[in-house]
């Protein structure tokens, strides 16, 4: 369970990118969290796990401040916490085996890592992550061989390998075509779904947004401006979060594109 | 550029009359420095000599050949020195270069106000010193032989090794870096798995480079007297044995076009 | 759940035959002990040296600027000249050398001697070069000052004729096209797609004929390093160090301004 308390981030340029933010997460809820470019979602999520420093406010997960914790406990904290990026974020030039163990980074000796000596357990885990995500035989590969959609799936295994009690999705389909945004989503909710994981999911897609997630917040200029069920999110809330735009018509768009989609997995299934 | 209105209709001049001018004024200064420099540098110098040069050219050409290639069973023992000589310093200048590197570099250094200028200045002190005068000192401390130059080839080689890492490290993606940093991996971990491997080539492709520089560095070592080949070059300088100093430079030509063509190769399969 | 291995190894990335893998392995530590056990360290020899060793560290750090100033300022002023003299020279003499050893705009006879001059100046160290002038212009600057635009040729129109050869061709075909000889070709088209690089690699090389004319000396090609030289024969560690000092302090301005000068030009 996380609690966001009056969470506030004003950077040194005097930028305030978050003022008083404040929600709570139960267990096995996935959020998306919407809003313009510049509104706050990526700092947000980084504020979390502190990867940037909030200027001041709470963030607790299950009952620890996260925020007052030293460098040590910071780092146990963020064990528990899998995180997600936009460019995938794989350190290239590792194999795809080693970017999911580096997933158990925090939980083994400098020198067990240094030496790729990993526990058994973690990677007889890392092999059924593979697995799972789809992408059983490429442990060998170097990263940097792997298609978009096949990198995000590594750092969805990645993140997982830390078994974590929350996870901070930040942009996942940025870098990706319609369909394999989709894929990822979908592999995404199913996953939070089987392990009971509370997600945030920060993306700019209103559509897939809603189509994904149990929850919506919308932020403007830092701020929530809407929290509440998909379904709730009308025209109305979305002009508050975006401003005037033609909605109707995004959404007819987003509609075909998932149409042909659905049409053309059927036709695949026809095939074979 | 500048179109200037005159009586005669609208004038185009590549410049303007000031930038024209500031051009022309460089030029004059650097003119003039260089003929300053030039009067200065030739005060002591005997004219004769110089007039002389073309025939001492043709005396030292016709003394040089033909090269008494039956000296080259000689020199193998030499050459196996330098080689080892560059190879031996290429490593241990690698070896301390690396930490220096990671602390000079803006994203890894400990503290950006004390140990950073710290690893800076070593690596230009050590740019700026040539390996041979490192060469001379080290000869006057541990004495001559090939120690001296080992250390002096490392030495040097701790600048060169250093800056380009160091540069290469500042390049590294800050995104795989964060990634590791929120697995929740110890500062060193990120060092390990975040920012090695994006700097594990670079690292690779300058060791090899640098090991052919020195190769040819350590051909010259032994004329202050730090081995290898050099330090039969001097002998047969000093003995005026012209063919064998045909021989040796020979020797170190091919050498050097052998080490040059590994590294390439070497750097290729690297990246 | 617990048929997935429990074990992983990381494959090999750079040598990837297993046969070769081992051998070159095996060959690289064979030459590790073998090339260190030539090193044959005269212990006792070091240890003494140890003494003089912190010597010249102390004298690094008190260096002594003001006992042997006027050999300093002299080797200081030779080596300045001479490193003006011999870039401005040197790069006279590599525009020429470079256009004529850039396979695309330079008709094959003369491509082929400009390439034969820029190998030779490439292939032998300034040192050796400084030896032969030398011996043939006497001792002094002088000969430090030819063997410093000798070697300036094989760095910087080596350099030139690659840019030359890297630009866009189009530009010339443009030019030729609107009728221009060969001399405007390279005037229009050629010039100013290399000017900034040229600019560029002759600071550079200013900074390189530097530090050269500090060795050079050593073989009586004139400059500080004759006066370095002198210093370490007499043991005068604090001169020694004073010079050091001194030539890094000129490495370094000369790395600021020339940073600068390359920002300005682009």
């Amino acid at each position: 369970m996380l609690t966001v308390e009056n969470l506030t981030k004003t950077y040194r340029s005097g930028d305030k990118a978050l003022h008083g933010v404040s929600f709570s997460l139960p267990k096995g809820q996935v959020v998306g969290l919407i809003g313009p470019s510049g509104a706050g979602k990526s700092t947000l999520i980084r504020c979390v796990n502190r990867l940037v420093e909030p200027t001041s406010g709470r963030v607790l997960l299950n009952d620890i401040d996260l925020t007052t914790l030293n460098r040590p406990a910071l780092r146990r904290a963020r064990r528990r916490i899998g995180m997600i990026f936009q460019e995938y974020a794989l350190v290239e030039r590792l194999t795809v085996m080693e970017n999911v163990l580096s997933g158990r980074l925090g939980y083994v000796s400098f020198w067990r890592s240094w030496m790729r000596r990993f526990p058994g357990t973690d990677i007889a885990n890392a092999f059924r992550l593979l697995d799972r995500v789809g992408l059983e035989g490429r442990a060998d590969s170097r990263a940097d061989e792997l298609s978009g959609g096949q990198r995000q799936r590594v750092g969805i295994a990645r993140a997982l390998a830390q078994e974590p009690e929350l996870l901070l999705v930040d942009e996942p389909t940025a870098s990706l075509d319609p369909k394999t945004s989709r894929q990822i989503l979908r592999l995404l909710t199913e996953v939070c779904a089987e392990r009971g994981l509370p997600a945030i999911i920060n993306i700019h897609d209103v559509v897939l947004a809603q189509q994904f997630s149990q929850r919506i917040i919308g932020l403007r200029a830092g701020e929530v401006v809407f929290d509440g069920p998909p379904s709730d999110l009308d025209n109305a809330a979305l002009t508050r979060i975006y401003g005037e735009e033609d909605w109707s018509a995004m959404r007819k768009s987003a509609a075909e594109d998932a149409e042909a989609e659905l049409e053309q997995s059927h036709r695949m299934a026809g095939l074979a | 550029m500048a179109v200037r209105q005159t009586p005669s209709g609208p004038d185009w001049r590549a410049r303007t009359p000031r930038g024209a001018l500031l051009l022309w004024l460089g030029w004059l200064a650097a003119v003039a420095l260089t003929a300053w420099c030039w009067f200065v540098m030739t005060e002591t110098t005997i004219w004769a000599f110089v007039y002389d040069a073309p025939r001492q050219a043709a005396d030292i050409g016709s003394r040089m050949v033909p090269p008494r290639l039956d000296y080259l069973p000689e020199l193998w023992r030499p050459l196996w020195d330098t080689i080892n000589i560059a190879t031996l310093g290429t490593a241990a200048g690698v070896v301390i270069a690396t930490p220096i590197a990671f602390l000079a570099a803006r994203n890894t250094t400990p503290s950006l106000l004390v140990l950073r200028p710290i690893a800076l200045f070593i690596i230009v002190a050590s740019r700026s010193i040539n390996s041979l005068i490192w060469a001379l000192l080290l000869v006057s401390i541990v004495g001559p032989g090939l120690l001296a130059g080992v250390i002096a080839i490392a030495l040097r080689s701790i600048g060169f090794v250093g800056k380009l890492l160091y540069e290469a490290i500042e390049e590294t993606d800050v995104s795989q870096v964060e990634a590791i940093e929120a697995t929740g991996a110890s500062s060193r971990q990120v060092l390990a798995f975040g920012i090695w491997p994006q700097v594990a080539p670079a690292f690779w492709a300058i060791s090899v480079f640098r090991w052919d520089i020195n190769i040819r560095e350590s051909t010259v070592l032994g004329l202050v007297g730090a081995g290898g080949i050099g330090l039969q070059l001097q002998n047969s300088l000093n003995t005026l044995a012209w063919p064998q100093v045909t021989v040796i430079l020979l020797l170190i030509l091919a050498t050097v076009l052998v080490s040059e063509w590994i590294s390439a190769k070497v750097r290729r399969a690297i990246i | 759940m617990s048929d997935y291995p429990t074990h992983w190894r990381r494959p090999p990335q750079i040598l990837k035959h297993p046969v070769w893998r081992p051998i070159i392995q095996i060959g690289i530590v064979a030459y590790l002990i073998l090339a260190l056990s030539t090193l044959e360290v005269d212990w006792l020899r070091v240890w003494d040296g140890l003494d003089r060793g912190w010597r010249f560290v102390e004298g690094f750090l008190t260096p002594d600027f003001t006992s042997r100033w006027r050999d300093i300022s002299e080797g200081l002023v030779e080596s300045l000249t001479m490193t003006v003299t011999s870039t401005v020279v040197g790069i006279a003499l590599s525009i020429p050398f470079g256009v004529g050893a850039a396979g695309n705009i330079a008709p094959a006879p003369v491509y082929f001697v400009c390439r034969a001059v820029i190998a030779v100046s490439r292939s032998l160290q300034e040192v050796i070069i400084a030896i032969f002038f030398v011996a043939m212009f006497g001792f002094g600057p002088f000969a430090g000052f030819v063997t410093l635009a000798f070697a300036t040729i094989g760095f910087l129109a080596k350099l030139l004729a690659e840019a030359i050869e890297e630009i866009d061709m189009a530009q010339v075909e443009a030019v030729r096209a609107s009728g221009g000889s060969w001399l405007q070709v390279v005037n229009y088209a050629v010039e100013p797609q290399v000017t900034p690089r040229l600019i560029g690699l002759s600071l550079y090389r200013l900074d390189i004929n530097f530090r050269e004319s500090a060795v050079i000396g050593i073989v009586g090609a004139g400059g500080i390093g004759a006066t370095l030289n002198t210093a370490i024969d007499r043991y005068e560690h604090d001169s020694a160090g004073a010079i050091l000092l001194i030539i890094i302090a000129i490495v370094m301005l000369a790395e600021y301004l020339s940073g600068h000068v390359r920002k300005w030009v682009q």
